[in-house]
Order: structure tokens, then C-alpha cells, then sequence
């Protein structure tokens, strides 16, 4: 009989032995225990908020710019497996991946700027609190523009949404690398290198397109065509995007609305690429994406990305 | 004449302080980087400091290279453990700016690279205002690795991890990694 206090008897036991292995990495949410040190992605960062910067605003912009990256990059994400060719894959997953990285820097900011945006979580629970920002908010609590809600359709409908994306967020990221908030700025100025990188992919792709086979042309501007509607909710600010303007850490998306179209036109006359002129969705009940007003395939991808963390609030099973 | 009891235990911890900051510097200093193992977090420009508090705890800073680089909670574990292998108890903490520069590769890293067949980066883009948008394929001159062959060619820029490009040599045939400059 293997002697059960002797973990080298069994390849698993040590993965549950909490007091001599310190690793909590194997853990779902990152810990196994309340008292090691967590993964906050924060760690050492000061976070303490500028005086006359209004704490919630602030918060409430974090979320903006973080479910947009968060829903960005969970789409992308379904590309996995499925891309034209292996490079394509391979690149659809890096950037995914590094939106994933800026949506957990700007959940995590939002949640120390006011701890009271962050959903409230069983006693015991090791569910970090970005965590419970992305998994444990319902569809109304989400302010991520629409733009990036609808399924990926094909690989040109998904390189229009990434040209859109990528280029008006670069030109927010640009200016939020001089934001008075500490932390955004830091967080906008790695997003900068990353972005770049995206927007040249898609820009590159959406010229391959328009100028290959009179497939791959039809497809992306049937893709254009469908992505379009939901251009100009990008450039409408809500009050926060206003308030967070005006005390310097946030960017009023209006204020993009020329570079963005200037380099849109840029890649368009490259590929001979009329820019559409297309009626938008305007807002449902008065609101859009940053007033919690989503569209219906919104609540089937929360409930494909939320459903085995909410499973599982307290990380074990 | 000898030396007052006082002066000397306050050398002497001195001395210990110092001592002990050395000892984690080194240690940390040789944690490597999972991703790219014959790196050390140092050679990499990850490990930006350590320091020693005064209950004796070390506090080593590092910083991602990509936002989304999944290998810091690696990093955290292994200079935790390393450090802990050496009875010190340690704390680790995330530096987010200035962000992480491929310019921050020592020059030792960029040797360990290209003898473990990786193309070192070139000099990071220095941006100041708009980011004009690149509608050609990135042009970097580059020499194969492998069989230091100029004639290289781009086959994506995104790699099998956040930090890398692949290409091919179009004399040995064989792909390549390439370190991105950002």
C-alpha cells in the first residue's frame, strides 16, 4: 500500500500540496490560496488616482477601452483553428492575445479606481477582480462599442473589423500616452507598439483583398458593406468620454474622427476602395455600446465566454 | 583601542545588507526566460530591479514585454522559487513604464539569440506624433541565422510567441524566428 503521505507516490498529489509547493500558477483565477501573493497584473504599480481626477469617470473610461479590447479580442480568439493558413492563425491569436493583455491592465485599472465597478463575488472566491469584470457582469454592464460584437463572418468581414478597430484605437492610445493618469498612460504607450503591428496587418490584408481575385475584392467590400453601420458610434462620446476629456486622463473619441478617416482614405485609394456611404444604427432606446445597449449575438458570445467561470465562482471543481 | 560595540554591529549589518542585495541580484539575474530559455530575465531587459527591504524581503521589479505576454506569471513563480531555493524570501513587483524596449536586449542576450538560430532585433522604431500606416511588408536586412545568408524572406509577422516574426532563408531554406522591434 503507497504510504498516502508520501506525495512522490502519486504524479498529482503535489498539486495539491499547499504548504511545500508555492506555485499558485496551476490554478484557475491564478491562486489556490487567499494569502500567496495573486497575479495582480498591477502588482507594484502605484495606483493611487491624481488629485481632481473624479475616481468613477475614470473608472467608467477604463471600462470602455477595456471591454472594447476584451470583446476584440475574445472574436479573434474564434479564429483559432479555423484561419485561412497557419501564419494567419498564428497572427489573428497574437493579436488577440495582446488585446487580452490590455483589457486585463484596464479592467484591473478600473477596479482600483473604484472598487465598486467590480461585481460582488462568494466569500472565499480567488477570482481576481478583472476576472470578475469580464466573466461575472451582465450584457447591460458591458461598454464596448457594437462595432465588435457581431460574429466574425469570413476572414475579409474580420480584416475590415480589425482595419476600423485597430486604426481608431491607435489614434485614442496615441493621445492617452500623455493622459495625467499614470497608469493609463503607461498602458497606452505599450499599447502603441502593439497596435501598430495590428493596424499594419489589416491595412495590408484589406489591400490583398481588394487587389486579388475577383472573389476575395467582392468579399471584402460585402464585408465593408456590413461593418460599416456601426463607423460613426466610434466618434460619439458619452458623458464619461466628455468628463474624462476635460480633466485631461481621457480622450474625446470626436476629436479622432479626422485622423482616423484620413487614413482610412489612405488604404481605400491604395485599394481602390470607394469609403462606404452607408445609413448607421443609431442608438436602441436612446443608448449604444458605451451605454450598455448591446445587439442580441452580444449575449450569445458573453454566454459561450462567461459560462465555465460562472460555473465555477469559487475556482474549484 | 577597540572599536565601540555599536559602530561595529552597524558595519557589520551594513556589510549584510550589502552582502544580501548581491546575493539576490545574482540569483535573480540568472532566473531565464521560459519562453526563450537560453535568455536569462536580465540578458532579456525584463528584470528592471532588485532591492532589499529592511525586514530582509527581496523586491524584484520586472516588466512585461508584450501586454499580453503570458510567460509573467512564469517569471513571478520562478524568481519567487529561485530566490526561495536560496532562503530568501521574495516579493515581486510590475514596473509598466518606461515599456519594454527590444533595444533593452544586452548585447550578450542578442549573441545568445543568434548562436540558438534566432535573428536578433534591429534598432526599435523611435516615434514621435501620428504613426504613419504601412501598407508594404516590413523590410528589416537581416542575415539567416543559420547560414548567415542575406537573402531572407518575410513570412509573417507574427510568431509562436507575441515577441517574434518568422522568416525563411531562401538559401538554406530553413524558417527562422525573428526577435520583433518594438
Amino acid at each position: 500500500m503507497a504510504d498516502p503521505q508520501d506525495f512522490h507516490d502519486s504524479a498529482y498529489a503535489g498539486l495539491l500540496d499547499h504548504d511545500t509547493v508555492m506555485d499558485d500558477s496551476q490554478w484557475a483565477f491564478g491562486t489556490a490560496h487567499p494569502d500567496l501573493q495573486g497575479e495582480d497584473p498591477l502588482a507594484g504599480v502605484d495606483t493611487t488616482v491624481r488629485e481632481g481626477v473624479d475616481h468613477t469617470a475614470l473608472a467608467a473610461y477604463c471600462l470602455m477601452l477595456g471591454d472594447d479590447a476584451l470583446i476584440c479580442s475574445h472574436r479573434l480568439s474564434e479564429w483559432c483553428s479555423h484561419a485561412p493558413d497557419l501564419e494567419e492563425d498564428i497572427a489573428l491569436a497574437n493579436i488577440a492575445l495582446d488585446l487580452l493583455g490590455q483589457a486585463r491592465l484596464l479592467l484591473a485599472r478600473a477596479a482600483a479606481a473604484d472598487p465598486s465597478v467590480v461585481p460582488a463575488m462568494p466569500a472565499g472566491s480567488p477570482v481576481p477582480p478583472e476576472d470578475a469584470l469580464a466573466f461575472f457582469r451582465q450584457d447591460g454592464a458591458f461598454r464596448n462599442v457594437r462595432l465588435l460584437e457581431a460574429d466574425n463572418g469570413d476572414f475579409a468581414v474580420t480584416i475590415v473589423r480589425l482595419l476600423l478597430f485597430s486604426t481608431w484605437r491607435l489614434a485614442l492610445l496615441q493621445r492617452l500616452v500623455s493622459s495625467r493618469d499614470e497608469v493609463m498612460a503607461a498602458i497606452a504607450a505599450k499599447g502603441v507598439k502593439e497596435v501598430t503591428y495590428h493596424r499594419d496587418y489589416a491595412g495590408r490584408w484589406f489591400l490583398t483583398l481588394a487587389q486579388g481575385t475577383e472573389e476575395s475584392r467582392s468579399r471584402l467590400l460585402a464585408g465593408l458593406d456590413l461593418v460599416w453601420r456601426m463607423y460613426d458610434e466610434l466618434f460619439v462620446a458619452t458623458r464619461v468620454e466628455t468628463s474624462v476629456a476635460s480633466a485631461g486622463v481621457g480622450v474625446d473619441p470626436a476629436t479622432v474622427a479626422d485622423e482616423v478617416a484620413g487614413l482610412l482614405e489612405q488604404v481605400f485609394s491604395v485599394s481602390g476602395v470607394d469609403r462606404p456611404e452607408l445609413p448607421q444604427v443609431g442608438p436602441v432606446s436612446g443608448g449604444m455600446g458605451r451605454d450598455g445597449r448591446h445587439t442580441e449575438t452580444f449575449s450569445r458570445l458573453l454566454a459561450q465566454m462567461q459560462s465555465v467561470a460562472r460555473a465555477h465562482p469559487s475556482g474549484r471543481w | 583601542m577597540t572599536t565601540p560595540q555599536w559602530v561595529r554591529s552597524e558595519r557589520s549589518e551594513r556589510l549584510e545588507t550589502t552582502d544580501l542585495l548581491d546575493r539576490a541580484r545574482s540569483i535573480a539575474a540568472s532566473v531565464t526566460d521560459p519562453e526563450m530559455p537560453m535568455l536569462t530575465l536580465e540578458d532579456l531587459g525584463v528584470l528592471r530591479s532588485v532591492s532589499v527591504e529592511e525586514d530582509a524581503t527581496v523586491v524584484v521589479t520586472i516588466t512585461p514585454t508584450y501586454s499580453g505576454c503570458p510567460a509573467m506569471a512564469t517569471m513571478r513563480d520562478d524568481l519567487v522559487h529561485r530566490l526561495a531555493d536560496h532562503g530568501l524570501r521574495a516579493v515581486v513587483r510590475v514596473s509598466l513604464t518606461p515599456a519594454w524596449s527590444s533595444d533593452w536586449i544586452t548585447p550578450q542576450g542578442r549573441q545568445k539569440l543568434v548562436d540558438h538560430g534566432i535573428s536578433a532585433p534591429g534598432a526599435a522604431p523611435c516615434r514621435n506624433g501620428p504613426v504613419a500606416i504601412s501598407l508594404m511588408p516590413t523590410t528589416r536586412s537581416l542575415t539567416c541565422p543559420r547560414c548567415s545568408c542575406a537573402d531572407v524572406a518575410l513570412t509573417s509577422e507574427f510568431g509562436p510567441t507575441a515577441c517574434k516574426a518568422i522568416y525563411r532563408c531562401t538559401s538554406c531554406l530553413e524558417s527562422f524566428e525573428h526577435v520583433k522591434e518594438i
